[in-house]
């Protein structure tokens, strides 16, 4: 951490000599050492899923939620700061919902991730501000099929048929690789976003984890994105469970 | 001396309108005639207007009215097209029209009905009323000439014309409407639209169809 008491790293509106919003990169730092998220876009829909880490025993099951629903036909993953990403889920539900009433029709996939990713990038250019401390993936279904989104705290806004982000991105990334996105249905990307998920945790520094799996698919959920159910989800985590075991012998 | 009503009386587009939808595409067709109270303002008036490369709308009822909300579509349309980097939908030029015509329904004087071709509908008609209320129709009629042509129009039409079917279909309907309605006449303009562009004709007023005239 080179930037550390230089004083280039005070505001996002000051460039270090060798270009760098410093605050933008401390705010990727907070996506780092959060909970893997990932995603994949299949031909008929998209499934995303959060390792969401338990920090304490007290916590009730099913809260601090990291996977919402913003309309009918989105939703999205997170990590990082969850009260940043929450706002910013708020917004998007904002700019869904006013889509919906002007125009008549659902927001596209692509306009509402780049609507939110205006959003971040406005927190980078203001030194009265601080960037977003969260990544989100946007996944839904529009007129153009399934589309899958991830937004940064630099306010970048990219499509992907595989994107992965928090504590186990690369290790996650490593395979997605190896998938073949056009061959695969929802269902099989629900066990292998498992497996992943599984995969990266890692056991000896975080504990406990919550695997949390929203998909949204044209045949199987009628273009809704919705949590997954709990028999499918039971289903994908004992293959997990089991690939890991098979994997360590 | 009393002014001449053309002074005082707003510019009024007493108007026969209509769109209907064909396979892959729609046809457009309206009158000529502008009037203020009796005199004939314009009577060459071209009441289909664009307000996107493949949207265009009838427009009926105050000329100042319609005209301002087509212009305020049109702007809109375009911003959203360059957001979504595409060929935005009819039903969202409709739904723009819709907004428009019902926040501001206690001072417009406006039916409009938009028509026009996108990739995922194809050919789409919808009529906006006075009050602003949207509805798709596989044909729509509009205008204070409209009113004497609602039989003939229901008894003619029917599904999946063919697109010459549809033109005779609208300019019979017009020359009808246009020869009953004191303040629609002149020329028939015709604005058809489909996947591969924008064809305009016109029916000079000496050769409408002939009907009955008695």
């Amino acid at each position: 951490m080179t930037s550390v008491g230089s004083g280039y790293d005070l505001s996002v509106s000051t460039y270090s000599p060798d270009g760098k919003i410093f605050q933008v990169d401390y705010a990727n730092k907070a996506v780092e050492n959060s909970g893997t998220c990932i995603a994949i876009k299949t031909k008929d829909g998209v499934v995303v899923g959060v390792e969401k880490l338990i920090p304490s025993k007290m916590l009730c099951h099913g809260s601090n939620r990291r996977i919402h629903a913003v309309d009918l036909h989105i939703g999205v993953g997170i990590s990082g700061f969850l009260a940043d990403a929450r706002q910013l889920v708020l917004r998007a539900r904002a700019e869904a919902k006013s889509y919906k009433q002007i125009y008549g029709q659902p927001i596209p996939v692509k306009v509402l991730s780049q609507r939110v990713a205006a959003l971040c990038h406005v927190y980078t250019l203001y030194g009265s501000v601080r960037a977003f401390g969260c990544s989100i993936i946007i996944s839904g279904i529009d007129q153009e099929g399934p589309q899958l989104y991830q937004v940064e705290p630099s306010g970048s806004c990219i499509g992907y048929f595989g994107a992965s982000m928090g504590k186990g991105k690369q290790a996650a990334k490593n395979e997605l690789e190896k998938i073949k996105f056009n061959e695969m249905t929802t269902h099989e990307a629900i066990k292998e976003i498992a497996k992943i998920i599984y995969s990266v945790h890692d056991e000896v520094k975080d504990k406990d984890f919550q695997l949390e799996l929203g998909w949204i698919s044209t045949t199987e959920t009628k273009g809704q994105f919705n949590m997954v159910p709990k028999d499918l989800q039971s289903d994908a985590e004992s293959y997990a469970k089991n690939a890991l075991e098979e994997a360590n012998m | 001396m009393e002014a001449p009503e053309w002074l005082n009386n707003a510019v009024d587009l007493g108007t026969s309108i209509m769109a209907v939808e064909f396979d892959g595409g729609v046809i457009m067709g309206a009158d000529s005639r502008t009037t203020t109270g009796s005199y004939i303002a314009n009577r060459v008036t071209n009441k289909i207007t664009p307000v996107e490369e493949r949207i265009y709308c009838c427009r009926s009822g105050s000329a100042a009215d319609t005209q301002a909300i087509s212009d305020y579509v049109r702007f809109y349309l375009a911003m959203h097209k360059a957001e979504l980097n595409d060929e935005p939908d009819v039903k969202t030029a409709a739904s723009l029209f819709q907004l428009l015509c019902y926040n501001n329904k206690n001072n417009l004087l406006a039916g409009i009905i938009v028509a026009g071709w996108d990739k995922h509908q194809g050919g789409s008609v919808y009529n906006i009323s006075l009050g602003g209320s949207m509805v798709k129709q596989p044909f729509a009629i509009g205008g204070s000439g409209s009113t004497y042509i609602y039989g003939f129009c229901d008894s003619k039409f029917k599904p999946n014309m063919t697109k010459d079917e549809c033109i005779e279909f609208v300019s019979h309907s017009l020359a009808l409407a246009m020869f009953r309605d004191g303040s629609s006449g002149g020329v028939i303009r015709l604005c058809i639209i489909d996947k591969n562009g924008v064809e305009r004709r016109m029916i000079p007023g000496n050769q409408l169809p002939k009907f009955y005239e008695g």
